[in-house]
């Protein structure tokens, strides 16, 4: 609740306005949402709108939320056992919960921590998406393919191997191939759940270059550890603890002037 | 007081450090005297015509058990095709659909089946086919050496599947799969050189089998003549050639026993050799 006056009273580009038309802005918008794992509840009345062909970022300690947030925009929450979600998860305006759950998670891609390549060649690995959802001729999905590793920057380094291995590729390259196998359904959001926790800073760096070079053609939200990570890459931060939104505002004014006490002790590093 | 509390402390470490090496080699030497032992006995008569003759009338000399390799081949071939499906999906159950009741259940009947005597599967399958029948068949062995494979082969089909990261399965649904297509599609690919391996290495465990098969194949002299016919098998052959009062059949019965074994042994390295391609997935 307080997020959203506190969203409202900061002038950010889109976050003042409130009129009818200025929401196609808003891709996806969450509304009180709690989750509850068996009888922990994880997330605690979030609400926060998602801004289109912008990079949001979401920072906090470990087991704040950040990621079962994340989850919940694609519905990867479902998997778990025993696990409950109230509120509303809004994509273009539409509750996610009444479309089909392969059509949110292929318009609501995800990347996860720890690059997860199929144990298939680098063409099969990108062709899995197009493949699943029935789409494409024989040379329509070769151009996917080309396409989508030219999006995570990777097809320079591995248009001579398509038929290798995906695990002959090093940690760096193998997250982009999951960025790039993301990317071959055309998803409309980009959820990334601390995507580069795993690489070294040269391989981050060339991800980050990609995040921002996503942008033009998708939402990206970002969960991430590193809050210079997110101070480079994000246009929007939201600052989570213990299950909370404490506070979501410009990446900017999170890191320069937080309105809260708790982001403030954070984002200097004074704990977490 | 202090060095005797050390002298008998050495001593304890000796005497068991003693004791269990002489155990291991007990158990290490079982296996190369019994290697050793049926190479030394089974190669000096086997030859061609072991391999391709039919056994000779007692009181000839000569002849062979190539009625008995090819019975044991379609025996073990009727296994796989009664074991393989049977076990391969139920695994596939145990391991994805299976809640925490149910999968305790089949954890314990697979255990249990497992635990049964071959020879209680032999009559099983003979109450189950032969009585019917009226006569022994290969059919109603195959399916005895069936039954045996199903426990393993459910057990290790979902081990396999269950060492299958989970990141894999999130990968897959994440990209809009549905369960079921991520299992055939991801899953089981990945956990593919892993179940083959359990079940070549199950196969190689019911190829020795004998009880089972004295109540369906039963035994023949010749060449069976068909699936619903008694069949001769190496282990039978085994069996009934080394209590024979004859000196040339013991030897034919070592030689068979050495055809059994380097085939188990053949088996056993390719599956090794399987799961050692089993790639990154285990990393």
């Amino acid at each position: 609740m307080r997020t959203n006056t506190a969203l409202r009273n900061l002038d950010m580009p889109m976050a003042g306005y409130d009129k009818p038309e200025s929401r196609a802005a808003c891709k996806i918008s969450a509304t009180n949402l709690n989750f509850y794992y068996g009888s922990f509840q994880a997330l605690h009345g979030i609400s926060i709108d998602v801004y289109a062909n912008r990079v949001t970022a979401f920072i906090g300690p470990s087991g704040c939320g950040k990621s079962t947030f994340l989850r919940t925009l694609n519905r990867m929450n479902e998997t778990v056992r025993s696990s409950r979600l109230e509120g509303k998860v809004r994509l273009d305006g539409e509750d996610i919960h009444e479309l089909e759950v392969s059509e949110v998670r292929r318009r609501v891609g995800m990347v996860f921590q720890k690059s997860n390549p199929f144990p298939k060649s680098i063409f099969e690995n990108v062709a899995y998406g197009p493949r699943v959802n029935g789409y494409g001729s024989k040379s329509a999905l070769r151009d996917t393919v080309e396409q989508s590793l030219r999006r995570a920057a990777l097809w320079e380094e591995v248009k001579g191997k398509l038929h290798d291995s995906a695990y002959s590729l090093s940690g760096g390259q193998q997250q982009r191939l999951c960025i790039a196998r993301a990317l071959a359904v055309d998803p409309e959001v980009l959820l990334l759940d601390e995507p580069c926790s795993a690489l070294d800073p040269i391989a981050t760096a060339k991800i980050e270059d990609l995040i921002f070079r996503l942008k033009d053609s998708c939402t990206i939200v970002i969960v991430t550890h590193n809050m210079q990570q997110a101070a480079r890459v994000a246009d929007y931060t939201g600052f989570f603890l213990l299950g909370r939104l404490i506070e979501f505002d410009s990446t900017t004014s999170i890191f320069k002037a937080p309105a809260r006490k708790e982001t403030e002790d954070y984002v200097t590093g004074r704990f977490g | 007081m202090k060095s005797f509390h050390n002298t008998r402390r050495k001593v304890v470490n000796v005497v068991m450090l003693s004791l269990t090496g002489v155990c291991t080699l007990i158990a290490a030497g079982t296996l190369v005297f019994i290697l050793s032992y049926l190479f030394i006995h089974g190669v000096r008569s086997l030859n061609w015509e072991f391999l391709t003759k039919l056994p000779t009338p007692v009181g000839e000399t000569g002849g062979g058990m190539a009625n008995a390799i090819i019975g044991s081949a379609k025996l073990l071939f009727l296994a796989m095709v009664v074991g393989i499906p049977i076990g391969f999906l139920g695994g596939v159950y145990l391991a994805e659909f299976a809640g925490t009741t149910t999968s305790f259940v089949l954890r314990y009947t697979t255990d249990l089946l497992n635990g049964v005597p071959s020879i209680v599967i032999g009559i099983f399958a003979y109450t189950l086919i032969v009585l019917p029948q009226h006569h022994f068949s290969t059919f109603a062995g195959g399916v005895a050496l069936g039954i045996m494979m199903i426990p393993i082969a459910v057990r290790s089909s979902a081990e396999f599947l269950r060492a299958v990261p989970g990141s894999l399965r999130e990968g897959a649904m994440a990209l809009g799969a549905s369960k079921t297509k991520a299992l055939l599609t991801v899953v089981i690919p990945a956990a593919k050189n892993g179940i083959m391996t359990g079940i070549l290495l199950n196969l190689a465990r019911v190829a020795g089998e004998t009880a089972p098969l004295l109540f369906t194949s039963f035994s023949n002299r010749y060449w069976s003549p068909g699936w619903d016919q008694p069949t001769a098998a190496l282990p039978v052959m085994i069996f009934t050639y080394a209590v024979a009062p004859y000196d040339d059949w013991h030897q034919q019965a070592w030689s068979a026993g050495f055809v059994l074994l380097a085939l188990v042994l053949a088996v056993n390295i390719t599956a090794r050799l399987i799961l050692s391609k089993r790639g990154p997935v285990a990393h």
